[in-house]
């Protein structure tokens, strides 16, 4: 089994970016995939600070103090980008303004429920940022995650354990094994990486997967 | 003549008392009116509710002010960024209340207040643990939460540049919280990087009319440019 790097699940989500759609990336593995939008492709990054047309990483030197994306890095901005308040940037995440809304995720249930904003841990204080907004709001909300926790726990889970975001939300999964899509008679497997059987991933799954009759092998770039 | 601008940070938060809700704008340590926020410190106003998005960072500013004790509670969607040691110690130590809110919810709560509305249902939170307790309705098939209105009685406010009846433009990301924050208080305070001339600034590009701003400080040594 060849499990995904986050690059690389990075990368198979970039590619069902379509062109025109505007898109808002969560922390984490999400904004990797930015990187991977294919060539002359046009897709409209949103930050929730206030940014639409969100452009790439400053080169070294060229970062602008007053220039910063969601995750507090140094940004820049794109041709034809433009700046709004937070409560502009909000209402287009909460109005159902953006196309995708790819973020990360602790937990996903079969229909779609997403955790990944708390682990209860009581000795930190818990933040919420923007999670719930843009699990809300999102016209579609698709989820990057390893398939399993550090202990090989299944991550996909009849239900969520950990505090929930946002209920019967979440429509794609990618994980570093499979891409599954939540639909509303159970989780379709529609790709899955070389070496691992069905009955592998399903052993790593908490809830029955159904397997699509043109099931692919996902096999991204190695320079993913 | 209309002037609003005063002469040090110490004049611009003059008065603001202890029991405040204080509307801080800024999104990590950007955008943020450090200059003012150390001046409130030095005012020594105390049992503060604090409206912001994070929690303070470093040793100054915000976190100077939390961590003298003066802040009673923090509204805020995400506490734990950059360096947030003042928060974390009087979040374990209890002496400062926590209500976290959702990010899109605590400006959309200031608009409320700003617009003159009673406040609004939601989707953002349903059915999740921040919601417990709030009313909900069924909207459209799906599940909102009530969110009342959130008032500030001050602002403190980082603008790139105003004008003596306190128009105000921004820089980049750091317009942020700031023209929310803005409308949303009895008093604003803002610092600003520099003055110009009235008529200076194009009207079409500037943010925050001046109706809602009632002070301005200049802290920088920013040249304007248009």
């Amino acid at each position: 089994m060849v499990k995904l790097t986050r690059e690389q699940v990075a990368w198979r989500a970039a590619q069902d970016l379509r062109e025109g759609a505007f898109v808002n990336l969560g922390i984490g593995i999400p904004t990797l995939a930015a990187n991977f939008v294919p060539k002359h492709r046009e897709v409209i990054f949103h930050s929730e600070n206030g940014i639409l047309g969100l452009g790439p990483r400053p080169t070294s030197g060229t970062e602008d103090p007053n220039l910063i994306d969601a995750g507090k890095s140094p940004a820049t901005l794109a041709i034809d980008g433009c700046y709004m308040h937070h409560a502009d940037a909000f209402l287009m995440i909460r109005g159902g303004h953006l196309d995708v809304s790819l973020l990360g995720a602790f937990e996903v249930s079969e229909a779609g429920d997403l955790a990944n904003w708390a682990t209860d841990d009581p000795t930190f204080p818990p933040g919420v940022g923007g999670a719930m907004d843009l699990a809300v709001g999102a016209r579609e909300v698709r989820v990057l995650m390893d398939h399993v926790g550090k202990n090989g726990e299944p991550r996909i889970r009849h239900r969520c354990t950990l505090p929930l975001t946002a209920l019967c939300v979440v429509k794609r999964i990618y994980t570093n094994l499979a891409v599954i899509d939540v639909q509303p008679n159970g989780l379709l497997v529609r790709e899955i990486v070389g070496g691992i059987s069905n009955i592998e991933l399903q052993s790593l799954t908490e809830p029955k997967l159904q397997f699509s009759t043109n099931l692919q092998i996902l096999a991204p770039p190695l320079a993913a | 003549m209309i002037n609003k601008q005063v002469k040090t940070c110490a004049e611009a938060v003059a008065g603001i008392s202890d029991g405040a809700t204080v509307l801080v704008a800024g999104f990590g340590a950007v955008g943020v009116a450090d200059h003012l926020l150390d001046a409130l410190h030095d005012q020594g106003a105390k049992e503060l509710t604090v409206v912001a998005n994070n929690a303070g960072t470093g040793d100054y500013g915000l976190a100077k002010l939390i961590d003298s004790g003066r802040v009673r509670k923090v509204i805020c969607s995400y506490p734990r960024s950059g360096d947030y040691r003042a928060f974390l110690a009087a979040y374990r130590s209890k002496s400062l209340e926590l209500e976290l809110v959702p990010q899109g919810t605590i400006s959309e709560r200031m608009r409320c207040a700003t617009a003159g509305l009673g406040g609004f249902f939601s989707p953002v939170s349903a059915g999740t643990k921040l919601a417990e307790g709030k009313e909900t309705r069924e909207i459209g098939g799906r599940l909102h939460v009530f969110e009342r209105p959130l008032k500030g009685d001050v602002a403190l406010i980082k603008a790139r540049a105003a004008d003596r009846w306190g128009n105000l433009i921004y820089s980049k990301s750091a317009r942020n919280f700031n023209p929310v924050m803005a409308t949303a208080a009895e008093l604003t305070v803002v610092e600003v990087d520099t003055m110009v001339e009235l008529g200076e600034m194009d009207p079409e590009a500037i943010v925050t009319p001046s109706i809602f701003v009632d002070r301005v400080v200049v802290v920088g040594e920013g040249a304007w440019s248009s």
